[in-house]
């Protein structure tokens, strides 16, 4: 662990526990104090995540009180078959890169720059909360009035410089609504890993710089040589974490176009939402579920790989 | 460190654009929501009201749907929290001290919640719901809100129990006090501004959710502020601007407030929710 911030809760959780760890006293103790919460959490959580696995093997619907049968690999197959399916999986990898690459690139340029002495440190600091705290739909409609294409400031003023003589349907318009979108999903997500990214960089060790400085490295070198190796656990989980979290996103994009024009923002989860509960077929949804599962395990090994060997 | 006046002018360029970036959005929702109707009528709107008009509030008050779903709203967050705390206590208390083997899973399961699709969960849950005739009423989603929400409560209680000094409750047991006297009078008042950090949080997490809630609450009546809003603009062309951009503020202004409460609170404890898992 590098940072002072991030590794704090988890120095002291992992701390050895004082006398007596592990005595089968220790054990019916905790599990008294666990019970209230462990009914609730395997009931609506634990088992319906392995019935929600295995749900996408059967042919359950919605609504119809008929028997559900266990169809193996039938809906992957269909799945398979399905143009909408490769589609959304596109847009969706297209989404989850654009949205995590860039607001990285931008948060790690802005963090850097707000580890300087520079002014308004403060100001946006503050301000880069927001967003995240704000609620998804609140982000959503603003976002539409502000791209709104009659009414909307941002058509205004790239009218007003004379850059389009036509007002832009950016939400609306085949060409224009996938970018639309990733850059309301950068507003959203740039501010907090900007400010995760800073935490990083402050518990650097000045040293670090110092000595490098002694041993004539330039900006670039100590960036490279003692920034980036520093940050490395920060950066990794952060970036781990936004690809899970846009990989997994709904109710912003939802709001914003739900999926259109013409199926061109159908990010996977909006896929599976509509198959579940627009056409009732709740076995398909889950296979799709299914496969996000398989993808999003790719994205936590890398993640955990990293977070065992910062351990080390 | 010395810098050079280029490079520190082209520094400020860069951190302006950001706030700019970051602020533009913000300000002209708020600024949408003070304008009066004529000046949205008008040909030429400017990016600040000309003068502040309170009615556009008063007109999204007065719809009914928007005042009950923020009723709702409340009710569904403030029950949440209440849940979320009581229940989340005693676990984070003993994940913290005690090394029992229910900590990795538990652990484990921390992790899981967080970055599983929620598509996989939601349809059992609607199949367990539905028969107990808990789908499409509040106490349902109430408690589908806790479990969805505690994971991360957990997260960051657990740290707030770890950083309560050890000491101070083996000195209070040598003087004879029982572990449950013990928590209750030395460590929950220790505790104090994690809890109210960790229930501001759960508050903001259950007012802003949007997925559990657009599954699970069909009923116009028990709709959440989220579901109503979307709905607003589902009905394009007779969309309502200023009226909007008031109830949009109205919904961010309870996240907004706790927030300012819980700023520096909540970096920590997200950062090692958010590296942790």
């Amino acid at each position: 662990m590098t940072t002072q911030t991030v590794a704090a809760p988890e120095r002291a959780g992992e701390r050895p526990p004082g006398r007596g760890g592990g005595r089968p006293k220790q054990n019916r103790e905790a599990i008294f104090l666990f019970l209230p919460a462990l009914l609730p959490v395997l009931l609506l959580s634990v088992y319906p995540l392995v019935r929600g696995i295995a749900l996408g093997f059967t042919d359950a619907r919605a609504g119809l009180n008929v028997d559900t049968n266990f169809i193996g690999f039938g809906n992957f197959g269909k799945l398979l078959h399905n143009d909408l399916f490769w589609d959304s999986f596109r847009i969706g990898l297209i989404w989850t890169v654009s949205v995590t690459v860039l607001q990285f690139v931008a948060a790690l340029g802005l963090a850097l720059l707000l580890n300087t002495d520079i002014k308004f440190r403060g100001v946006a600091r503050t301000l880069a909360l927001i967003p995240w705290a704000m609620p998804p739909v609140v982000v959503a409609i603003m976002w539409r009035l502000l791209l709104h294409p009659t009414n909307g400031p941002v058509n205004e003023i790239l009218q007003g410089l004379h850059l389009t003589d036509q007002p832009i349907n950016f939400l609306g318009d085949f060409s224009t609504a996938l970018p639309a979108v990733i850059v309301v999903g950068i507003w959203v997500g740039m501010p907090m890993t900007t400010v995760t990214l800073l935490a990083g960089l402050q518990s650097i060790d000045r040293s670090l710089y110092e000595a490098a400085a002694v041993d004539g490295a330039g900006a670039w070198s100590q960036f490279r040589h003692v920034t980036l190796p520093q940050l490395r656990t920060v950066i990794v989980a952060i970036t781990s974490l936004d690809m899970i979290w846009n990989f997994n996103s709904f109710g912003l994009v939802y709001v914003l176009t739900a999926g259109g024009p013409g199926g061109k923002t159908m990010l996977p989860m909006l896929f599976a939402y509509n198959e579940a509960f627009r056409y009732g077929n709740f076995g398909m949804a889950a296979a799709m579920g299914d496969v996000m599962v398989v993808i999003i395990i790719v994205f936590l090994a890398f993640y955990l790989r990293n977070r065992l060997r910062s351990q080390a | 460190m010395r810098t050079r006046p280029v490079t520190r002018a082209a520094q400020y360029v860069a951190v302006l654009c950001y706030l700019v970036f970051l602020a533009t959005p913000l300000v002209w929702l708020l600024s949408s929501s003070l304008k009066s109707p004529q000046e949205f009528a008008s040909m030429d709107p400017s990016f600040l009201p000309q003068q502040l008009d309170f009615s556009n509030f008063s007109d999204a008050l007065e719809e009914q749907g928007l005042v009950r779903s923020m009723l709702n709203s409340l009710q569904i967050s403030v029950a949440t929290t209440v849940l979320v705390l009581i229940v989340s206590l005693p676990v984070a208390y003993a994940l913290a001290r005690f090394r029992s083997r229910l900590r990795p899973v538990t652990n484990g399961w921390i992790l899981i919640s967080q970055v599983f699709p929620v598509i996989l969960i939601v349809i059992p849950l609607f199949m367990i719901l539905r028969p107990l005739q808990l789908t499409n009423t509040i106490p349902g989603v109430v408690i589908v809100y806790m479990v969805w929400s505690m994971p991360f409560a957990l997260w960051m209680l657990q740290g707030y129990v770890a950083a309560v000094p050890r000491e101070l409750e083996e000195a209070a047991s040598v003087d004879g006090a029982s572990r449950l006297r013990t928590i209750v009078s030395i460590v929950m008042p220790l505790l104090r501004p994690g809890l109210i950090a960790t229930a501001m949080f759960t508050f903001i997490s259950a007012w802003n959710e949007f997925f559990f809630a657009l599954v699970l609450l069909q009923d116009p009546q028990l709709k959440t502020l989220p579901l109503v809003l979307a709905r607003f603009v589902g009905a394009e062309g007779q969309v309502q601007f200023g009226p909007l951009a008031a109830a949009s503020v109205l919904a961010t202004v309870p996240s907004l407030i706790f927030f300012a409460f819980l700023q520096r609170r909540l970096v920590s404890g997200l950062l090692s929710g958010a590296v942790k898992g």
